[in-house]
């Protein structure tokens, strides 16, 4: 038992103790205490950097709006996110009426589980990964849509009109923006040739952020909108729709929707860096350290891009899904495909040719994209336009 | 070029996060008011107050109350007048200076505070006595003399002389309050102690 899990050393150090105590008899009991150490300290420790990371973006979006952000409890406020949780925990649980309370009391649970299960296939460092799944990123897409169906249950169950329009607006959005997502994934896993995310990051000589600019930037804008953030927050667009979804939920329900959209930022921030940034094998003995750094850059980055980024409307948000990303992406399977047919060894040359050729792709792409865009709508296609209006057709 | 407008807007946020917050973190620092705000206690002078009542008068809520008695002091110019009760009801004033602005011996200035928060009603009336204690920090809203003596009311403390639009020759009542020169003349005749 537990073969996935061999090559993390933790686990097999502590299944080695277990078996010292309880012999070979009791296999599957070392097993389990191996397996449950594991999973306490990978969801705990997860869950603490997402609480810690409420208040890192609290914060620095703070700064970005020349405000100074929580800083009354604790040093720094560092403690903000425990008083806040004691706070939402004292809270009175509301349910309404005419709520259908089984998936309204479920829909927190969908939505905070699928970013939990997803830790399990994220190579935190060498060995330290809990398994190392052949189809990875598969799994990846497949736990990401759970929260879809997350919202979708906390919108309908509700019984308000406003948390529906919520709901539905962002199983639209989500359902659109999972199609370029998965198209970059596709990319990637046929740059890496393997669909296993420990073999995606050994396979990068170079980052592949460098190797695939567009896939970057595109995995960046599709995941930015899974995730509900600023300039894709439709869902919750407090000047229409109250809160969204999230309108009737209240005390730890509420907490667990707000624990679950920050700690997701970190799971994605882990599966860009794992994707295109390198992951951890620039210095293996400060591995983790360096795999925490680039998570971290990410997250500074949707948190700068949320600072400054109004939001758009969602007609925009679909034009920006099904105009824009969907042909550019297209383009980038199409760009990498044949590029690895024509080097398959994908040595380091290779990719650096490979990335020369992607970065002139990227740039000819977003350009021609961009000038049919604005012609389709009527709009003045040169960019020296002062004033072009962003109108929709 | 493409993207321009972005990178501008990202400039400016990025910018924003190595410059000082604009905060002013209340309990700790305080915004400096002008020293002609209008502010919430107010400093009064009793020695230069003679109870005519005319902020009473001219309160358009009719938040202020003087009660007066004759004293035994000075009864040669007329009684002095002890001034019993001078109760401001800041619950419902406003703030508009009215009274200040009336009174015609400066016994009255705006204040310069504005943390008066109380928890019961009735603690909001300031009374007599306190009138009495308080540093006496008046702003220089309506008090032109102020400004020309250049006073900050939030470093110095101001004396009923201070605060006088001009020596009170004119109403020698009290010895004190008079300069030095004016002083011996007004006690020459042996009249004033």
């Amino acid at each position: 038992m537990g073969d996935l899990l061999r090559e993390n050393t933790l686990y097999g150090n502590i299944y080695d103790w277990a078996i010292g105590i309880v012999g070979e008899d009791l296999a599957w009991l070392a097993y389990t205490v191996a397996v449950m150490a594991i999973i306490l300290l990978v969801v705990n420790a997860f869950l603490a950097m997402g609480t810690l990371y409420t208040w890192a973006e609290r914060r620095i979006i703070g700064r970005f709006q020349s405000r100074v952000g929580p800083n009354r409890v604790g040093p720094f406020g560092l403690l903000q996110a425990i008083a806040d949780a004691v706070k939402l925990l004292f809270k009175e649980d509301i349910v309404p009426r005419a709520a259908d309370r089984i998936v309204f009391n479920l829909a927190p649970i969908a939505m905070l589980a699928p970013s939990v299960m997803a830790l399990a296939v994220i190579p935190f460092g060498q060995t330290s990964y809990l398994a190392n799944l052949n189809i990875g990123l598969l799994y990846l897409i497949a736990t990401s849509g759970i929260a879809s169906l997350a919202v979708m249950m906390a919108g309908y169950a509700s019984s308000n009109r406003y948390a529906m329009f919520g709901a539905m607006r962002a199983v639209a959005m989500l359902i659109s923006y999972e199609i370029p997502l998965v198209m970059v994934l596709l990319a990637v896993a046929l740059l890496a040739g393997s669909m296993s995310l420990v073999d995606v990051m050994t396979s990068q000589a170079i980052p592949f952020l460098l190797v695939t600019p567009l896939g970057a930037i595109i995995f960046f804008l599709a995941i930015s909108a899974e995730l509900n953030r600023s300039p894709f927050d439709i869902t919750e667009a407090e000047s229409e729709l109250i809160a969204g979804y999230l309108t009737e939920y209240s005390g730890m329900k509420f907490g667990v929707f707000y624990l679950a959209e920050f700690a997701n930022v970190l799971l994605a921030g882990a599966i860009f860096s794992t994707l295109f940034l390198g992951g951890w094998p620039w210095w293996t003995p400060l591995s983790h350290v360096w795999f925490l750094v680039k998570v971290m850059a990410f997250a500074f980055i949707a948190i700068w891009v949320r600072s400054t980024i109004p939001r758009f409307r969602i007609d925009q948000i679909m034009v920006i899904a099904w105009k824009v990303l969907f042909p550019l992406s297209l383009v980038n399977v199409a760009a990498i495909a044949i590029e690895v047919v024509a080097w398959p060894e994908r040595t380091l040359p290779q990719l650096v040719i490979m990335g020369i050729i992607n970065w002139g792709i990227t740039a000819v792409a977003t350009v021609a994209v961009t000038r049919a865009w604005r012609a389709s709508n009527g709009l003045r296609v040169s960019p020296s336009a002062r004033a072009v209006r962003l109108e929709v057709g | 070029m493409y993207g321009s407008g972005m990178m501008k807007g990202f400039g400016v946020t990025i910018r924003n996060l190595f410059r000082k917050p604009v905060t002013v973190q209340y309990p700790e620092e305080k915004v400096r008011q002008s020293s002609r705000f209008r502010g919430q206690e107010f400093s009064w002078f009793e020695d230069r107050c003679t109870g005519c009542a005319s902020c009473a008068k001219y309160c358009p809520l009719g938040i202020i109350r003087i009660v007066t008695s004759p004293s035994d002091r000075h009864k040669q110019d007329g009684a002095d007048f002890n001034i019993d009760v001078f109760d401001i009801d800041q619950a419902r004033c406003m703030y508009c200076g009215l009274c200040v602005e009336a009174c015609p011996y400066d016994a009255l200035h705006m204040g310069t505070n504005f943390e008066g928060a109380q928890l019961r009603r009735q603690d909001l009336v300031i009374t007599v006595d306190v009138l009495r204690k308080r540093a006496k920090h008046p702003s220089t809203w309506y008090r032109p003399q102020l400004e020309r003596q250049d006073f900050d009311p939030y470093k110095q403390e101001a004396d009923m002389q201070t605060v006088a639009r001009e020596p009170y020759y004119w109403h020698p009542k009290r010895p004190a309050m008079l300069p030095e020169s004016a002083r011996k003349e007004a006690t020459a005749d042996g009249e004033y102690k």
